[in-house]
């Protein structure tokens, strides 16, 4: 009797150990996460337009039928990125995700304050790479440090009615994702 | 022979236990760190750096990708004020004001988070486009017929749920009561 119960309580015990481990490796065993769901439709260090969400059709839950949306899906291995979205009619927002979905840093066009949204994305290691003197004489660049070095951007333009969705469309159509080459490191 | 029953009965348990679990909080949520206000519930931490493990395992088993702080907040409801369940076939009314922001959508989601078909091709409404009274409160009909004013198809599906987004608005990680935030109310006005 005391076995069986001594039995159980050691099973309950490691189920929350089996639990908790569970918990924290979902992220990174998940086959169907955003991530996976947008590699087939987009290019690396590239934008892409995702096709509007409707029933038959989207790209991933969730999504907010009222938004343009594009999608640069980087890889900063090769250097730090160059990113410009115009802002459009409404309102535009450009949200940055880690490979496993974290959303770490996001803007909107009235937080940019000016016609684009223009920025740097790189590693901490490359940031720290960068020339002194270019870091001051660019005071008004805007650099984000991404925690890991491969990840998603996701831009996005409201078309605050339907008739309004082809401008949010053509607004992020200029939109671009670059591979800056990155600056020499001074001795 | 007795050790290894035990043992492989201890391992049994633990598995059930702890993939059970799992699976229950990866699916229905957990309440860490949520926002409720009315019917509506909110993360605000999922659009941050500081998401909890439970959020991130339900994202990364959902395929969405959380809206970020700095863009917006979304608030959840899958029931009405009376913690009845939304019904695709019953009339629904969502009424009121909603907290500050410079624009906010409201969206109607299948369960699995997909948009349900419609004739109208009428997934939502936005701040913009929505008909107002003159005090500014205006008022959505949720129902699988068609109705005046503000319409919403739900397609008569058995479950829904009503996402209100919120872009550019002070609501967030410091957003405690109602008064910080007035959400609209949701009440099943009658089923056939």
């Amino acid at each position: 009797m005391i076995r069986l119960l001594t039995t159980i309580i050691a099973g309950i015990v490691l189920g929350g150990i089996v639990h908790l481990v569970s918990v924290l490796a979902l992220p990174r065993i998940a086959s169907q996460d955003a991530y996976a769901r947008l590699t087939p439709l987009t290019k690396v260090n590239e934008v892409s337009q995702l096709p509007q969400a409707s029933p038959d059709n989207a790209p991933l839950p969730f999504l907010d039928p009222a938004f343009a949306v594009a999608v640069c899906r980087y890889d900063l291995s090769n250097g730090p990125l160059k990113l410009t979205v115009p802002i459009s009619q409404a309102y535009t927002a450009v949200s940055f995700y880690t490979r496993s979905e974290v959303a770490y840093y996001a803007i909107n066009d009235r937080s940019a304050g000016r016609k684009i949204i223009e920025l740097d994305l790189m590693t901490t290691e490359q940031h720290g790479n960068l020339p002194e003197d270019e870091d001051v004489t660019a005071a008004d660049r805007l650099i984000i440090d991404s925690p890991s070095t491969t990840g998603l951007i996701v831009m996005k333009a409201l078309a605050s009615e339907p008739g309004l969705m082809p401008q949010a469309r053509a607004a992020l159509s200029a939109a671009s994702c670059k591979v800056q080459p990155e600056p020499q490191a001074k001795s | 022979m007795r050790l290894i029953f035990f043992t492989l009965l201890a391992l049994i348990i633990a598995a059930g236990v702890g993939v059970g679990a799992t699976w229950m909080t990866a699916t229905r949520g957990t309440d860490f760190g949520t926002l409720t206000i009315g019917a509506w519930t909110a993360r605000p931490r999922a659009g941050t750096a500081e998401i909890d493990p439970y959020a991130r395992a339900a994202i990364a088993r959902s395929g969405e990708l959380p809206i970020g702080a700095g863009d917006g907040i979304a608030f959840i409801a899958t029931a009405d004020d009376s913690k009845r369940p939304l019904d695709g076939r019953c009339d629904v009314e969502v009424s009121g004001v909603t907290p500050a922001a410079r624009f906010w959508t409201l969206t109607l989601y299948d369960p699995r988070g997909y948009l349900i078909a419609n004739s109208l091709e009428r997934y939502g409404f936005t701040s913009q486009e929505i008909l107002r009274a003159a005090d500014g409160e205006f008022k959505i009909r949720v129902a699988a017929r068609s109705r005046s004013g503000n319409w919403l198809p739900t397609g008569g599906v058995d479950r829904y749920m009503l996402v209100l987004r919120l872009y550019d608005t002070p609501v967030g990680v410091a957003t405690r009561t109602k008064r910080d935030a007035p959400m609209p109310t949701i009440a099943t006005l009658g089923c056939p």
